[in-house]
């Protein structure tokens, strides 16, 4: 299927935000953790760099609690890629025994997603690390910039970004300081799963729907990926047909009931949606609204 | 709390037509009070690109904060988006994302409240049509028209010229019509190829997304429809051919492919090729890509080509067609947008970045200074923050480039403050001032190395940097003598000596000195062409300055040395009774007192003057001198 003007163009600027950074840093390195966002990413700096490889490595911040079919996934795709994939986890936390079960939801991103990132950055001594965040996502990403400035101890000041006009991208850096590249900023969610379905990309099977065993919890459907999930006396473990809008931590990531278990289905309810809002179903706070106000918290 | 919307899955639509029209990037700006969020929330609205739960909180904020009753407000939609204000970063630009079955949008929004040139330029830089917002109660405004202005210059040619809140002139026609004559004379000065003017009710709806029957008088498409439809196309594939060098692919010895965003026109194999700068020609031999290698490509796609024949091109290279090149000069005019706190400096070394290449570059000549309120042209020293000004640029070697009018790729560039790394202004080029196939540097039958060679000597610029009262004039002195005496040619430069011949016009402001400095550089390296040992005695307290200086003259050419006292020790010296007179204020602008040093971080020499004689300092450059080569032992 060729791409859509719009797709091609998304993707043109993809393409030229990372080999800017490949041109213009002495050690980058791209940001994976597994999702759509990230197939899309690496797949599009697969096109960027051919007939050669990226020239960079994968980092994956490893929590210890993704899905395990995310792990598997992984691993097969640094594989077919042939790419060179570091994985990188919080030691320290993990002795700590942090754990989203144990900990507040903060404390443990903290601990194991930021905190963790922080050190492989250091440790591989990188100096530019992309990422598959995109402007649409979050309200905050919707003013970050593409080329976003990281001080020496990787905080951002949102006050003093620097104006990114045109396409030209100041990639100077101060002593020990990096960037964070978005090449997705430009790009929706509706963008990626056309892309994906365009390139026929692959994805992990969690965004299909299929029977899984879930647990209902604070009104959230979780995937019992594995033993170490901790019932309460009232919980139990029903098999639902679900799928994920996105992935992350097994414990923290809600799933939703659906029926779609091809890429073409996944759009086709997204479409759904949107149709469902379009009838003017959404007078009050009812069921559906809150439902939608689930999925969107299970999505970030 | 508003949740953000994203983007509903409309573009699969069944309705979706034959060809669909290319994305669009739109700039929504006007004044604060014209109603652009409200507009911004009534097309995500009637469009039902809003979710349910945004609608329900929207329904719940607007019987609570909103300022219209049982209706919904949707500037809260918008407002609630941007919970940064709160937070004070106001001033940015945000980015939304919409698609109809029609189009994909990109929206640019620049905060209309917030005066700030800074960020409606870079709004404006990557939009193709921007909406400008009216109240028709209040006509144009200083804002309409800066905003109009500031959208002209970074290349913006369709304008949407949005009369707002008719509802609140009666829907009246003679209102609308007043408002858009006034618009075509403020137009008439700027570069808009279209100008569309729609009466709408952002409130009501009313030629939002459907026409309103409250104005049958108006014939023409509404708000959404017109952009649906707008054909921007910017002869993007007709244009000449320019194909930005980014990156070299050296795969392998055999392989080589140049890596670029085609920024306009189109290529195909077999095509004749030119690099810019350098003049070599080739052919073009494959067009790879990882699906299978293309026959053809145009604008905007990204690209990796190989060459038929090996040559040379590297990162910042231009590639076109032999018969359609674009300019390639050392120096142009260009309107520069002034982005940082630190004022421009003429004369002071930044680094520019023009497609993909970074190179040195200084302002030469500011021709006036632009106000974007009223168009009028006045004569400046310097630009500060928000500030437009139309100058003089000089590069360190001839670009590439194209006048921004023609191409808004080419055409643009950067300027970044070597120190702080910040970005200091955006770059829109005017035109060429010397063709650099007339500037070939006048070619000299007798050379630098000649005259040297003569004098049996290596020439250098000994460039001495410290407080005043460090010691630098006399220490300049004893070495010059002890050059003197061992048969050495030199000559002495001397900050006080300079200020009243050369450069006895100018002051002691920054930008004064900045202008002392690069005149003194400039005859340093005359004198080093001369085969002179060159001693420089200045305060110089900027390193960008020292920088310049050292650019100009030659790494190899140019020794800093830094003559370090504690300012403690200076002031106590004070032997012109300097320090005495500025700190009882009588002299502006004297470093140390009301001006920074800066020292240097990498000098060739750093030498404490408080702990030793200026003579024992003396010997030592002299030793260091004959260690380095500069003086046969």
């Amino acid at each position: 299927m060729p791409l859509t003007p719009h797709l091609r163009r998304l993707e043109a600027e993809a393409v030229f935000i990372l080999r800017e950074a490949a041109a213009e840093f002495r050690r980058p390195v791209m940001l994976y953790s597994i999702g759509k966002d990230s197939s899309v990413m690496l797949h599009l700096a697969l096109k960027a760099f051919y007939p050669a490889k990226p020239p960079f490595p994968l980092l994956h911040v490893d929590t210890t609690w993704k899905f395990r079919e995310m792990i598997t996934f992984r691993d097969q795709t640094a594989a077919r890629v042939e790419m060179e994939l570091i994985v990188h986890t919080n030691e320290d936390g993990r002795k700590r025994g942090v754990s989203p079960f144990t900990c507040s939801s903060s404390a443990y991103t903290q601990a194991m997603k930021t905190e963790a990132l922080r050190q492989a950055l250091n440790e591989g001594g990188f100096d530019a690390a992309f990422g598959g965040a995109r402007r649409d996502e979050e309200k905050s990403r919707a003013k970050e910039r593409i080329f976003s400035h990281r001080t020496a101890s990787h905080g951002w000041d949102p006050k003093t970004q620097r104006p990114e006009l045109w396409r030209i991208f100041n990639t100077r850096l101060g002593a020990g300081e990096t960037m964070r590249i978005f090449p997705l900023s430009n790009w929706t969610e509706t963008d990626v799963w056309d892309y994906i379905a365009a390139e026929n990309i692959p994805v992990v099977p969690l965004y299909l729907a299929k029977e899984r065993p879930i647990v209902r919890r604070n009104g959230a459907f979780i995937m019992v990926d594995d033993e170490r999930f901790p019932l309460a006396p009232d919980e139990v473990v029903e098999s639902r047909r679900v799928r994920f809008r996105t992935l992350g931590c097994y414990p923290l990531t809600g799933a939703i009931e659906s029926e779609a278990d091809t890429l073409e289905a996944i759009i086709a309810e997204m479409r759904l949606a949107s149709t469902s809002e379009r009838q003017g179903r959404l007078i009050d706070f009812d069921e559906s609204a809150s439902m939608e106000r689930k999925k969107r918290e299970g999505y970030f | 709390m508003t949740a953000p919307f994203i983007a509903a899955a409309e573009i699969l639509s069944k309705a979706q037509p034959s060809r669909p029209r290319p994305t669009l990037r739109v700039l929504t700006c006007g004044s604060v009070d014209d109603g652009k969020s409200t507009l911004v929330g009534r097309l995500l609205y009637e469009r039902q690109l809003i979710f349910d739960d945004q609608l329900a909180a929207l329904r719940s904020d607007s019987l609570r904060h909103g300022t219209l009753g049982e209706e919904i407000d949707f500037a809260l939609l918008v407002d609630g988006l941007e919970a940064e204000r709160e937070q004070g970063i106001t001033i940015d630009v945000a980015y939304r994302y919409f698609s109809t079955p029609a189009r994909s949008f990109i929206l640019a929004d620049a905060p209309g409240h917030e005066q700030y040139t800074r960020n409606m330029a870079t709004g404006a830089s990557n939009a193709e049509l921007a909406i400008l917002l009216v109240d028709a109660r209040k006509g144009l405004l200083t804002q309409t028209r800066r905003h109009a202005t500031i959208a002209s210059l970074l290349g913006v040619r369709h304008i949407v010229l949005a009369v707002n809140k008719m509802d609140l002139v009666d829907y009246d026609e003679a209102v609308f019509e007043r408002i858009v004559g006034e618009f075509e004379s403020v137009a008439a000065s700027l570069a808009f190829r279209s100008v569309e003017a729609i009466p709408i009710s952002a409130r009501h709806g009313d030629n939002v997304v459907a026409d309103s029957a409250n104005m049958p008088w108006r014939r023409g498409p509404s708000l959404l429809t017109y952009l649906e439809n707008a054909d921007v196309e910017t002869d993007g594939g007709e244009a000449p051919l320019r194909l930005p060098v980014q990156w070299v692919n050296r795969r392998s010895d055999a392989f080589r492919g140049f890596a670029g965003a085609i920024a306009s026109g189109r290529l195909q194999v077999g095509d004749e090729i030119v690099a810019a700068a350098s003049g070599r020609k080739t052919t073009i031999a494959r067009i790879v890509a990882m699906g299978g290698d293309l026959f053809s490509a145009a604008a905007p796609d990204s690209v990796m080509v190989t060459f038929a024949d090996e040559i040379d091109a590297s990162r910042g290279d231009v590639l076109c067609h032999p018969t359609t090149r674009p300019n390639v000069a050392d120096q142009f005019a260009a309107h520069l947008i002034w982005m940082s706190d630190d004022s421009l400096m003429p004369g002071r070394s930044y680094l520019m970045k023009i497609n993909g290449r970074s190179l040195a570059a200084s302002v030469t000549d500011i021709k006036h200074k632009l106000d974007v309120d009223t168009g009028a042209k006045s004569a400046a020293k310097t630009l500060s923050l928000n500030e437009i000004g139309f100058c003089n640029v000089a590069t360190a070697a001839p670009v590439a480039f194209d006048s921004y009018d023609e191409n808004r790729t080419t055409g643009a560039f950067i300027l970044i403050d070597r120190f702080s790394n910040a970005t200091a202004a955006a770059g829109i080029i005017a035109f060429p001032l010397r063709r650099a196939t007339n500037i070939h540097l006048q070619e000299q039958s007798v050379s630098k190395a000649t005259r040297a060679r003569l004098k049996h000597q290596t020439p250098a610029v000994l460039w001495f940097t410290g407080l005043s009262g460090a010691g630098k004039s006399t220490i300049a002195n004893l070495v010059e003598s002890k050059l003197v005496e061992r048969h050495a040619h030199t000559l002495m430069l001397d900050g006080d000596n300079v200020r009243h011949g050369l450069n006895k016009d100018l002051g002691f402001t920054e930008a004064d000195r900045v202008e002392n400095i690069r005149r003194v550089g400039e005859v340093a390296k005359l004198m080093v062409d001369a085969g002179l040992i060159v001693l420089c005695a200045f305060i110089s307290p900027f390193r960008a300055e020292r920088r310049m200086v050292r650019t100009l003259v030659g790494e190899q050419e140019f020794i800093e040395i830094f003559i370090d006292a504690p300012l403690d020790v200076c002031k106590e010296r004070d032997p012109k009774g300097l320090y005495r007179r500025a700190l009882a204020g009588e002299i502006k602008n004297f470093t140390g007192v009301d001006q920074p040093y800066e020292a240097p971080e990498f000098p060739e020499l750093k030498l404490s003057s408080a702990e030793r004689s200026a003579e024992a300092i003396a010997d030592q450059i002299i030793a260091y001198l004959e260690a380095n080569g500069t003086l046969g032992v």
